[in-house]
């Protein structure tokens, strides 16, 4: 089973690498960014199939090391074994 | 009393804490490996500054989660001191032994520059030995120091004294040019509610010699060896 976690800086706080990254790419001519966040991707490989308890034991990984709850929120996407991430 | 240098993969400042305990302030000190979990010899842990574990995924993310850290809980609970520095500092955050996070410089750039930095507790072990209001000539030297916490967070920390230094001018003014890496409210130091666990983002042990430009970082250290002789809390446990 495959599954991914998308770590992302809370709404609210600043994101100066974002920022940076933004302004680079007005530099590039990009002037429509109105905004951009820098967020991380985690592609993680499981064993077992239930995906119920794997959605469980994502969360808890997440909240226990993957996201600081201080500052990043997380979301947990199961990619059904065989597939592959399909990143927007 | 007894002092232990952690060191995990990527520290890079144990060397000078050691030093600096043992040959300048001939006081016991021996190294402690990030796998150790026996802490019963020592009075005061020391988390040095570095790239513990790399700082990847987050500065001390990894290192808030190795065996040594886990046993910090109980140090502590037994009456222990924890003095994080920089990297221990993160480390301490991501362990949740002290509240809040720190982040990204918001300027981007890596840090490498003295600081003064204003005292705003002076009744902890690590500080008993300053004033008020007194300023420090400390450095720094990170990327990841900006510190972070919620408001309900930050009116705890106002509450109970949490807040142990602030980055200031060398008059001892709390300005925003006086903050090297956009830390909220200019802190750079906190401590745990009861007061055991401090950590900090610049280098004490970096400011202990005359000839490397300072002794200010010292006090400190001063401070914590006379709490620690005079109240005898390293005979509590």
């Amino acid at each position: 089973m495959r599954a991914r976690v998308v770590v992302r800086l809370k709404r609210g706080i600043l994101d100066p690498q974002g920022s940076a990254v933004k302004r680079a790419l007005e530099g590039l001519g990009y002037r429509e960014v109105r905004d951009l966040r820098v967020g991380k991707l985690l592609e993680l490989e499981l064993d077992g199939a239930a995906s119920a308890q794997a959605r469980g034991r994502l969360e808890e990984m997440c909240r226990r090391l993957l996201a600081n709850p201080v500052t990043e929120d997380f979301t947990v996407e199961i990619v059904e074994e065989g597939t592959r991430p399909n990143l927007p | 009393m007894k002092f232990g240098v952690v060191i995990f993969p990527g520290t890079w400042s144990d060397c000078d804490f050691h030093y600096v305990i043992g040959e300048v302030l001939h006081q016991p000190v021996r190294y402690v490996w990030h796998r150790d979990t026996d802490l019963s010899e020592y009075d005061c842990v020391i988390l040095p500054g570095g790239f513990s574990y790399g700082d990847y995924l987050r500065a001390g993310a990894v290192a808030g989660r190795s065996p040594v850290v886990g046993a910090l809980g109980d140090f502590v609970a037994r009456g222990g001191l924890v003095l994080g520095s920089c990297n221990g500092f993160q480390i301490l955050c991501e362990a949740t032994l002290l509240p809040g996070a720190l982040m990204r410089n918001e300027c981007l750039q890596y840090r490498c520059q003295s600081t003064h930095v204003v005292v705003e507790n002076a009744e902890l072990p690590f500080t008993r030995g300053l004033r008020p209001g007194q300023v420090l000539k400390l450095p720094i030297s990170h990327g990841e120091g900006k510190y972070y916490a919620d408001l309900e967070t930050l009116r705890h920390l106002k509450a109970r004294s949490q807040i142990v230094f602030r980055y200031c001018t060398e008059a001892g003014e709390v300005t925003k040019e006086a903050n090297p890496n956009g830390s909220v409210e200019n802190i750079a130091g906190v401590v745990n509610e009861e007061g055991t666990v401090l950590g900090l983002m610049p280098h004490p042990e970096r400011a202990a010699e005359a000839a490397v430009g300072g002794t200010d970082g010292l006090l400190l250290f001063h401070s914590l060896i006379g709490s620690l002789v005079e109240d005898g809390s390293f005979l509590k446990r």
